[in-house]
C-alpha cells in the first residue's frame, strides 16, 4: 500500500540550509541596505530607489563602468585567439603533452594576490626585471605609477599571463576529441589549413569556447585582487575598475546603501551580459 | 586512368605494416581488398590516398608519379566505414564542399549536387544536417560527395560495416552502378568473402601487410594460389588438413582416396588439402564420395542451410549444406567430402594441384 507523505523534502533542507546561509542571506541583506540609510546603532532609514538613482546618474560609476568594459574587452580580444593559436600548435600526441599541460597550467595555479604583487615587483623601474630592462636596456620610459598607458598596459599583460591558459586548455580539450577521419576528409576535399580551421576545428571547439569566454567574461568583470595589488587603482583613477570602486564606497568611505544599490547593479550587469551571450552563442544548437 | 603502386612498403617505427606490394588498378569495375582485420586495407588505402607517407616504392596515377603529391592535390574520395560528414554543414554544403574549394562557379556546383543527390535519393533531405539523417542515409551523403567530385580515385573503406544488414545488402546492389562509366578507379576494402564476390571485378587478397593474390574475384575463388588465399576467400573457413601422398593413393589418418588428374602425378610426400565446407555433406553423392565419420561439436542454422562442426582425427572440420539436418551435439555422424574439389599445396604452401 502506498503511503503518501511529505518526507522527501526533508533530504532536500541540507542543501536548502546551505543555499540560505551561502546565497541568500547575504543576497538579502544587501538588497536591505541597498534601500535604507544608515548612521551606525542598528538604525535605518527607508530610502527607497534613491540610491540606485544616484549611482546610475553618478559619473564615478559610469567612469570605471567603462574601464571595466575596456578591460573585459581588451583581455577578450588578446586572450581568445591567443588561447586558440596556442592550442593549435600544441603537440596532439606523445612526450611533449603533459610537458606542455602542466606549463599550461602553471600560471593558473598561483593565488591572485601572488600574482599581483609578483607582477608590482616586477614592473618596479629600477629594480623590477621588466622595468628595469625596459628603462635602461631598451630605453622605453615606463612608469606603471606615474602613467596611466603603462599602468593598463601591465595589467592587461598580467591578466593574459594569468589566464590564457584556462582558453588554451579548454580548446586544446575541444581539439584533441576530434578524430583524424575528420582531418583526413578535409585533405581529400583539398581543403587549406584556413579551411580546415574554419570548417572543422573551430566548430567542434565552439561549445568549450563558449564557456571559456564566458568564465573569462565573469571573472575578469568582477576582478579586483590583482589589479588592487599591483596599481591600487592608480595612477589617479585610472585603473580603478568596478569592483575596485565599489570597496572604496564600501569601506572607504563607509557608504553602504550607495555600495549596496551598486553591488546590485554590477551584478545585475554581469548576469544580464551571461545570459546575452550564452543565449546567442547556443541559438544555432537548439534549432 | 589507372593506379600503379610499385614496390610500395609502410614502414610503423621497427614493423614493416605493408610490405613491398605492387598492383595496377584499373576503373571499369571494383577492385576489392579482401582481408581480415588488421591485415592492412586500411593502411594500404591511405598510401594510395596519401594520408601516409611511403617507406619506399612508387605510386603512379595516369602514368605520373604521384609519390609526393600531397593528398590536397590528387583529386581522390574517400568514404569511411565511419560516416564522416561535416556535422554543422547542411546535406547540400557537404556534398558541395570539395567543389567550393576547388573554386567551381556556383550554378556547376548546383548542377553537380543535385545529380550527385538524385543518384542517391537524397534530393528531399538536402537542408538537413548530418545528424538529422539515418545511417545508411549519412553514409549516401558522403558516397555522394565522393561522386559529385568525379574525382579520378575513389576509396571505399569498408562503407557498409556499420550499416544494418537490410541497408547493407541496398546500397551494395547500388554501389557497382553508381561508380560505372565514371572512368574513376574503384578501391574497395571489406573484410566478408561474400561481398567481395557480389561486387564483382577484381579482388586483391591480403594478409600480414601483403597482398596474396590478384586478379579476377570468380578466378580467385576457384583458384587460389596458395593456402592463405583459399582460406582467407572462406567464410565459413576452409578446412585444411596434412594428407600423406603414397602411389595414386591419398592418407588422412584412417581414411583414404584414390587421387585423380594432376594429383594424382605429384611426387610422393607430405602435403596440405584445402577444401571448402560446401564440398563436405552429410550425405554422400556422385562426386561426394570420401566418407569421413566425425563427432558434431557445434551447429548452426542460417534459414537455407545447415552448418556442423564436427572432430576427425586431430583436425576439426566444417561442413555446409543446403537444407535442413537434423544434427544431434556429440553424436558420431558420416561425412562425405568431394575429393575433385580439393586444392591440394605443396609444404611450402603453393598450390601444386
Amino acid at each position: 500500500m502506498k503511503t503518501e507523505n511529505q518526507k522527501a523534502w526533508f533530504f532536500v533542507l541540507p542543501v536548502l540550509l546551505l543555499v540560505a546561509f551561502n546565497a541568500l542571506i547575504p543576497m538579502m541583506t544587501v538588497v536591505n541596505y541597498s534601500v535604507q540609510e544608515t548612521f551606525g546603532d542598528n538604525v535605518f532609514f527607508w530610502q527607497g530607489l534613491d540610491w540606485f538613482e544616484q549611482i546610475l546618474r553618478s559619473e564615478r560609476f559610469h567612469a570605471s563602468l567603462g574601464r571595466q568594459f575596456m578591460f573585459t574587452f581588451l583581455i577578450l580580444i588578446i586572450e581568445v585567439p591567443l588561447g586558440i593559436a596556442i592550442a593549435l600548435s600544441m603537440p596532439r600526441s606523445g612526450f611533449w603533452v603533459p610537458v606542455c599541460l602542466v606549463l599550461m597550467a602553471l600560471p593558473m595555479l598561483i593565488p591572485w594576490n601572488v600574482v599581483g604583487a609578483m607582477w608590482n615587483i616586477f614592473a618596479l623601474p629600477d629594480i623590477g626585471l621588466l622595468g628595469y630592462f625596459l628603462n635602461h636596456v631598451l630605453g622605453i620610459h615606463y612608469d606603471m605609477t606615474q602613467d596611466p598607458i603603462a599602468a593598463w598596459v601591465t595589467i592587461i599583460t598580467m591578466d593574459v599571463w594569468h589566464w590564457t591558459s584556462l582558453v588554451v586548455l579548454l580548446s586544446y580539450a575541444g581539439l584533441v576529441s576530434i578524430p583524424d577521419a575528420y582531418y583526413q576528409a578535409a585533405k581529400i576535399d583539398g581543403a587549406s589549413n584556413w579551411s580546415v580551421f574554419r570548417f572543422i576545428q573551430l566548430p567542434k571547439m565552439k561549445t568549450v569556447l563558449t564557456i571559456a569566454i564566458l568564465l573569462r567574461f565573469m571573472d575578469s568583470f568582477n576582478i579586483y585582487t590583482e589589479p588592487f595589488v599591483l596599481t591600487g587603482g592608480g595612477p589617479g583613477n585610472s585603473t580603478t575598475l568596478l569592483s575596485i570602486d565599489l570597496v572604496k564606497i564600501a569601506l572607504g568611505q563607509f557608504d553602504l546603501g550607495p555600495a549596496a544599490a551598486m553591488s546590485l547593479i554590477y551584478f545585475a550587469i554581469t548576469l544580464l551580459v551571461s545570459w546575452l551571450f550564452y543565449t546567442l552563442m547556443t541559438k544555432d544548437d537548439l534549432n | 586512368m589507372t593506379l600503379e603502386l610499385h614496390n610500395v612498403t609502410k614502414r610503423v617505427g621497427a614493423n614493416l605494416h605493408i610490405k613491398e606490394t605492387s598492383l595496377v588498378l584499373e576503373p571499369g569495375h571494383f577492385n576489392v581488398l579482401l582481408g581480415a582485420t588488421g591485415s592492412g586495407k586500411t593502411s594500404l588505402i591511405k598510401l594510395m590516398a596519401g594520408l601516409d607517407p611511403l617507406a619506399s616504392g612508387t605510386i603512379k596515377m595516369d602514368g605520373q608519379d604521384v609519390t609526393r603529391l600531397s593528398t590536397q592535390k590528387r583529386n581522390i574520395s574517400l568514404v569511411h566505414q565511419f560516416f564522416i560528414n561535416y556535422p554543422h554543414m547542411t546535406v547540400y554544403e557537404n556534398i558541395a564542399s570539395p567543389l567550393k574549394v576547388a573554386g567551381m562557379a556556383k550554378s556547376e556546383i548546383q548542377g553537380r549536387v543535385e545529380e550527385a543527390a538524385d543518384i542517391l535519393q537524397l534530393r528531399p533531405m538536402l537542408h538537413r544536417r548530418p545528424h538529422e539523417l539515418s545511417g545508411g542515409q549519412q553514409q549516401r551523403c558522403a558516397l555522394a560527395r565522393a561522386i559529385a567530385k568525379e574525382s579520378k580515385a575513389v576509396f571505399l573503406d569498408e562503407p557498409l560495416a556499420n550499416l544494418d544488414y537490410k541497408l547493407r545488402e541496398e546500397l551494395r546492389d547500388q554501389l557497382p552502378d553508381l561508380f560505372a562509366g565514371r572512368g574513376a578507379v574503384v578501391v574497395y576494402a571489406t573484410s566478408e568473402p561474400e561481398e567481395a564476390l557480389l561486387l564483382g571485378g577484381k579482388t586483391a587478397l591480403m594478409q600480414d601487410g601483403r597482398v596474396t593474390q590478384f586478379g579476377p574475384t570468380a578466378e580467385i575463388y576457384r583458384n587460389p594460389e596458395n593456402v592463405d588465399a583459399a582460406s582467407v576467400f572462406s567464410d565459413p573457413p576452409i578446412n585444411t588438413a596434412r594428407i600423406e601422398k603414397r602411389g595414386d593413393a591419398a592418407h588422412l589418418g584412417d581414411v583414404s582416396w584414390t587421387l585423380s588428374g594432376v594429383a594424382a602425378s605429384l611426387a610422393d610426400g607430405p602435403y596440405t588439402i584445402a577444401i571448402r565446407p560446401h564440398h563436405v555433406l552429410p550425405l554422400p553423392s556422385d562426386t561426394a564420395n570420401v566418407r569421413m565419420p566425425g563427432e558434431v561439436q557445434v551447429t548452426e542454422l542460417s534459414g537455407s542451410e545447415s552448418s556442423a562442426h564436427f572432430e576427425m582425427g586431430q583436425g576439426s572440420w566444417v561442413s555446409l549444406s543446403p537444407g535442413v539436418h537434423p544434427y544431434q551435439v556429440g553424436e558420431t555422424h558420416e561425412f562425405y567430402m568431394d575429393p575433385t574439389a580439393c586444392f591440394v599445396f605443396a609444404p611450402d604452401g603453393f598450390r601444386v594441384a
